[in-house]
């Protein structure tokens, strides 16, 4: 038996939690900024090309423009020199924002322990999920894109996201 | 034992003569054969004189500058003249000759007098050397740093700078000064850049744009869409591979490889294989040879489907990103299975090859060559009566013979200008001189050419591929010595000596005679270099990549001024710039 709002509009409605519904839809329309620089963005290519399909995760819509994306996907190693741009792109984009670190440099420097590299892209901007491998194969991509969806899911429009993070550039 | 195998049985009767001719013109300095290069040495002062007359004597004609380097002695056993050298490498192309000149460096804030005046190649080069070892070159019209960013202090590449001693870069240069500079140079002066009606605007792509294909940065002083003047950035995939290597033995530098040129991972690993067993005086198996050339190939066709599938890509044909880009992940299924990795292979070992083929290798292959064929036809129906694709490449960004070779141009970019030089045909290795095989050439330098070219020399791999398996030998894939190659796995866990040689190979790596030298193979870009320095020790002392796009990257400026916008776009695709290798 349909109770309040649905039991005077009928069939035509559905009621829902507004977190509910907008997260529905951030989670499968998430336009990802690739910041390729290295051997992950290759495996990022594949992930986007037709055997593995990332628009099955409502995902192929690439932008480069920061404004017009809200998943930061960090494909490759960052560069000191780089550092600065990375942080500039991310500040760029508006909220709601997640990033996601693909591929042993973007998580920890990766192989590169040297004067060039920054060991992990959590030292300049906020990470939510972590990819390993190096490079990390295209499903990973796709499984790292889930646990975003997920972690959606679970947040909510009343509360602002987290915004005390300091990094080296800040 | 590795010490009898030094620069004994390596001069070939060609290098002797080239050493002798080379003697007889500089009686003054001091010439060594050394594999296929003959080492001049000369003082600071000399080095001009010296350089001028490699260049422009029609007699020794080095037209390519392939690379300059310098060397630090620091840490060195053997006390050297002066505690810097600076290196140059120089190329004959068309008699196969290799000249390294090298010259001390008492000072090096005083350093050497600059070479840009002969070659362009210098300019980048040169500037690489000033920014990892802080040598001045007198008279370089633009001595600054290229591939660490400008509030770097210290000079990385020398022995004494730590290796994981980071420096935060808080902002990006704004290189205001260097694109007016270049404005000038073209003939824009001060009062046309302020006047409101003829006001220049400054475009930057990059470093972070999807034409860039990575992280460069161009930055274009525009009319309209016109490009007015150019001044590009690199470095911001400058991974710190010279300096990484240098503390690794010389089988774990071999991942590393696969990071340069990413495109064709399993490329990067034979050229490094190939360049230290050139000096250890290692003939490797037939097979493992056979491996190489068939690998090598096919990862040269992988190179090529993806730099033309980005670049149509970039051209708005998004079709033949679906059957080119398809091909190289089918692709991975062979090589996966081969290698145990998709994109970064590891497979080639000092001395080897890392495993053997797997059993139905072959069916695998010719199933994807048959693949490859259908994808790149289908693209080709779409680009070859394309009138689009004409129009936006015909007689656009064109860099003629001349210009390609004084910037170091190799690959298949030199060869889109008309310039035959692969070092398969020029100085080849291994088979290569038995295989059946085209060098396809362009005409004019532009970037139809080379794209072409790209198309036609998958067609000449898959070739060489075909012939290849058709008479690969069987037997080993390792050389019986212990001292370079691992002992077989049975050997390691039933007896002491094989345990006992697994153990020091893995923890001290090869013995390498200490020397110095240069040896290069011909990757999908051009001509990849390793200019080793070793100190008889199982790790590198020095090990400089000679990256082919580097300096192509070096004339872009000169394809892309006078163009319109969206030219500078498709002409950077079809370069091929590949960050890993780019900055390395």
């Amino acid at each position: 038996m349909a109770l309040g709002l649905e039991a005077s509009l009928g069939d035509s409605v559905l009621t829902t939690k507004l977190d509910a519904v907008i997260n529905w839809g951030r989670g499968y329309s998430l336009w990802p900024f690739v910041f390729g620089t290295a051997c992950c963005a290759i495996e990022f290519m594949s992930a986007a090309g037709s055997q593995h399909d990332i628009s099955r995760w409502g995902a192929e819509v690439v932008r480069f423009s920061p404004r017009q994306a809200d998943l930061l996907l960090v494909c490759g190693t960052i560069s000191y020199k780089q550092a600065p741009i990375l942080k500039r792109i991310y500040d760029q984009m508006p909220e709601p924002k997640w990033v996601v670190a693909m591929g042993a440099c973007a998580c920890s420097g990766g192989i590169y322990d040297n004067y060039a590299t920054v060991q992990g892209i959590d030292t300049i901007i906020p990470v939510d999920v972590y990819i390993s491998g190096c490079p990390s194969r295209p499903e990973a991509v796709l499984d790292a894109l889930m646990k975003i969806q997920d972690k959606i899911k679970s947040e909510t429009v009343l509360n602002d996201r987290q915004k005390d993070f300091k990094g080296i550039l800040d | 034992m590795i010490a009898k195998k030094t620069l004994k049985g390596f001069l070939t009767d060609m290098n002797t003569t080239a050493l002798e001719l080379l003697q007889a013109a500089f009686p003054d300095a001091v010439c060594t054969a050394n594999l296929e290069a003959v080492v001049i040495s000369v003082q600071p002062e000399q080095l001009t004189s010296t350089l001028t007359r490699l260049k422009k004597d029609p007699a020794f004609d080095f037209g390519l500058l392939l690379d300059v380097t310098a060397v630090d002695y620091l840490h060195y056993p053997v006390a050297q003249e002066a505690r810097f050298f600076v290196v140059y490498t120089l190329r004959n192309w068309e008699k196969n000759l290799l000249v390294q000149v090298r010259t001390p460096v008492a000072d090096p804030a005083i350093g050497v007098p600059t070479a840009t005046h002969l070659w362009d190649a210098a300019n980048w080069g040169e500037r690489e050397t000033f920014d990892q070892y802080g040598i001045n070159f007198q008279g370089h019209p633009d001595l600054r740093r290229i591939l660490n960013h400008w509030q770097f202090q210290g000079y990385p590449l020398r022995k004494d700078y730590v290796i994981d001693q980071g420096q935060i870069c808080y902002e990006t240069d704004s290189l205001e000064t260097e694109i007016k500079a270049r404005l000038e140079k073209n003939g824009v002066d001060q009062t046309t850049m302020s006047d409101i009606n003829t006001q220049v605007m400054y475009l930057n792509l990059g470093p972070s744009h999807p034409a860039t294909h990575g992280a460069i940065r161009i930055l274009t002083a525009l009319d309209g869409e016109t490009i007015l003047a150019n001044v590009n950035e690199i470095g911001y995939l400058h991974r710190g591979f010279e300096k990484t290597a240098e503390n690794r033995t010389y089988n774990q530098v071999i991942p590393l490889t696969d990071r340069l040129n990413y495109c064709s991972a399993l490329m990067n690993n034979i050229a490094y294989a190939k360049a230290v067993e050139s000096w250890l005086g290692v003939e490797i198996t037939d097979r493992a040879k056979f491996m190489r050339i068939i690998m090598g190939e096919f990862f040269r066709i992988q190179d090529h489907l993806v730099c033309l599938a980005a670049q149509l890509v970039d051209m708005g044909g998004l079709t033949n990103y679906w059957y080119l880009y398809n091909q190289k992940e089918a692709s991975y299924d062979l090589i996966s299975r081969l290698t145990g990795a998709r994109l970064t292979s590891s497979f080639a070992r000092i001395g080897g090859m890392y495993r053997d083929f797997y059993e139905g290798w072959e069916s695998d292959m010719e199933l994807q060559l048959q693949g490859i064929e259908q994808g790149v036809n289908d693209s080709l129906k779409l680009v070859l009566k394309n009138k689009i694709v004409h129009d936006r490449t015909q007689g656009v960004a064109v860099m003629p013979a001349d210009l390609a070779l004084s910037y170091g141009f190799t690959g298949p970019c030199l060869r889109a200008t008309g310039i035959p030089f692969d070092l398969r045909k020029d100085n080849p290795y291994y088979y290569y001189d038995t295989f059946d095989f085209n060098i396809p050439v362009g005409s004019k330098g532009d970037i139809y050419d080379r794209i072409m070219c790209r198309y036609q020399e998958i067609f000449e791999s898959i070739s060489i591929i075909r012939q290849a398996m058709k008479i690969v030998p069987k037997g080993p894939i390792f050389i019986d010595d212990r001292t370079i190659a691992l002992p077989p796995k049975h050997e390691v866990y039933n007896n002491i000596e094989g345990l006992a040689s697994h153990f020091k190979l893995i923890f001290e790596g090869v013995q390498v005679p200490a020397g110095e030298w240069y040896d290069s193979y011909e990757a999908a870009n051009g001509e990849l270099g390793f200019h080793f320095v070793s100190d008889g020790s199982g790790q590198p002392y020095k090990c400089k990549v000679r990256p082919p796009c580097f300096y192509m990257m070096g004339g872009y400026h000169e394809m892309v001024e006078g163009e319109m916008i969206a030219d500078a776009v498709i002409n950077l695709g079809s370069l091929n710039i590949i960050g890993g290798e780019l900055d390395r």
